[in-house]
């Protein structure tokens, strides 16, 4: 198990949270090709090492949150309100 | 290139003549090499994919001049982790094409390597719990059995008789319903796998390179020329890229983006017992399965863990996730410890397919994202990423499987086959 420290519960289980994606994708526009949704939709940056990832607290407060996390060691670095 | 040293050919009579003469006759089954200024083929990565690859370019394309280039030793990725079943039980026609291709070059391995991989096609069944479950697959038998590939629905007696220590009673929490069949199916080595395809490669004169990590590509005209390694740059007409969970790693350095996800996915096995299983079983609805090893070692293995991950190991509550539902259907097992647990970094695809084709930049041809099932697929995937490196051009076979099918929406949706292995 890990703790997850999550800026609005304080900390918590690493059940509690569900993993979305890559945090700051931005959201192509509405009348964009296939080939940009794809990108948007089914592309990861999938980095080793250090990301910025979107989670979700699923079965805690519910909010979106940004987890600097490390894909090697498992580390978190520091969880931010997702702001959009 | 230096001459390819004479070889010993494995044979009984060969055994019983070392044997006699104090096993003093026996030569490498592969040598170390430094690698050469330029090849016409360059594989990234030394797993069951990359190795394969390496033996059908010099067997099939008469391509000898390659290198396989492995960062750490050969086999020591997925190929030496995973839980080693072989099976064909897809649901969509191109995936169906894809496993049983391999199933079947599977069949004939030991003899074409004179390697003997241990294939033991002791069937596999995929057990439903309840009525609804059971009549799905039922539906998913029907698609297999159009597809070609040998599956049939067996009853909840069938079920208990082929798998005596499974828990008859139908208050259990996971009760035992029927199954679906695959015969053919089953286990092999899977050291055995890289061992025998490297051993038959480097006999046809193939490089094998270990200790060697990729740390770039070098360009010219926009097309891939060679790879930046830490013993220093080799070049290459055509690259080849196997390397599982890190292939995003080195699609980053070419330039590109993957679909893929990493994961870690665990396998497990308990302490060693005289033969009691004799086939692989899967619970559909938990994604847990188990078989047993020829040292007597029940292999169990389930469910990703759920966050990306490159670290090779996973955590302790999938471990029991896997373990939990194998107790409640074998009872008896309850009393056997866990005795080693590991992880390996596989890369999951949007479809659960894997992504075989020219990447999107020229030179290189990819071979990934098979997730948590790249060990069945080893001889085929080899196949045709091997027809690509050689031609230039797709196998029938892999056309589906092209990394542009995501911008086209042509997904191989095989989300119920491809979740566990």
């Amino acid at each position: 198990m890990q703790i997850f420290p999550c800026p609005y519960c304080g900390p918590r289980s690493d059940a509690e949270f569900h993993y979305v994606g890559d945090a700051d994708k931005p959201r192509p526009a509405r009348d964009c090709s296939d080939e940009q949704w794809a990108q948007y939709l089914l592309m990861r940056s999938n980095a080793r090492g250090a990301t910025r990832e979107l989670w979700v607290h699923r079965t805690g407060c519910g909010r979106w949150l940004v987890v600097n996390r490390d894909t090697v060691t498992h580390e978190i670095h520091a969880v931010e309100p997702m702001n959009r | 290139m230096s001459q390819t040293p004479r070889r010993t050919r494995y044979s009984g009579w060969r055994l019983l003549r070392e044997a006699l003469r104090s096993h003093q006759g026996w030569t490498p089954a592969w040598d170390e090499r430094e690698p050469a200024a330029a090849y016409d083929v360059v594989i990234i990565g030394g797993g069951g994919h990359g190795l394969a690859t390496a033996y059908y370019l010099a067997r099939t394309h008469g391509i000898a001049n390659v290198a396989v280039i492995e960062k750490g030793w050969i086999g020591g990725g997925n190929t030496g982790r995973n839980t080693t079943i072989i099976r064909s039980n897809y649901f969509h026609p191109q995936s169906a094409a894809l496993y049983d291709l391999s199933v079947s070059l599977y069949e004939s391995l030991s003899k074409e390597l004179n390697y003997n991989i241990m294939f033991s096609q002791r069937g596999m069944m995929e057990i439903a719990h309840d009525q609804p479950e059971l009549e799905t697959m039922m539906r998913a038998a029907n698609a297999m059995r159009i597809n070609g590939v040998d599956i049939e629905v067996i009853d909840r007696d069938e079920t208990l008789r082929r798998e005596p220590l499974l828990d008859p009673s139908p208050r259990s929490r996971w009760p035992i319903c029927g199954a679906l069949l695959q015969r053919r199916a089953g286990t092999a080595r899977h050291d055995a796998v890289a061992w025998g395809y490297a051993r038959a490669a480097a006999a046809r004169g193939v490089h094998i390179i270990q200790n060697c990590e990729v740390r770039g590509f070098l360009r010219e005209h926009g097309r891939i020329v060679a790879i930046q390694t830490n013993r220093g740059d080799i070049r290459g007409a055509r690259f080849g890229l196997a390397v599982a969970g890190n292939s995003s790693v080195l699609a980053n350095l070419a330039g590109f983006e993957l679909p893929l996800q990493s994961y870690t996915l665990q396998a497990m096995v308990s302490e060693p017992v005289k033969p009691c299983l004799n086939m692989v079983s899967l619970s559909t609805s938990t994604g847990s399965y188990i078989s047993q090893s020829d040292k007597g070692e029940l292999v169990m293995g389930g469910n990703l863990d759920r966050s990306p991950s490159y670290a090779q190991r996973g955590g302790f509550r999938v471990t029991q996730s896997v373990v939990a539902p194998l107790l409640e259907m074998f009872p008896s097992f309850s009393t056997l410890k866990l005795m080693r647990q590991w992880g390996g970094t596989v890369d999951a695809s949007p479809d659960n397919s894997p992504i075989i084709g020219p990447a999107p930049v020229a030179g290189l041809y990819l071979n990934c994202g098979w997730g948590t099932g790249g060990f069945k697929a080893i001889p085929a995937g080899g196949t045709l990423l091997a027809h690509l490196l050689a031609t230039g051009r797709h196998h029938p076979l892999s056309e589906p499987f092209d990394h542009r099918r995501f911008g086209r929406g042509e997904l191989v949706d095989e989300g119920h086959a491809g979740v566990a292995h």
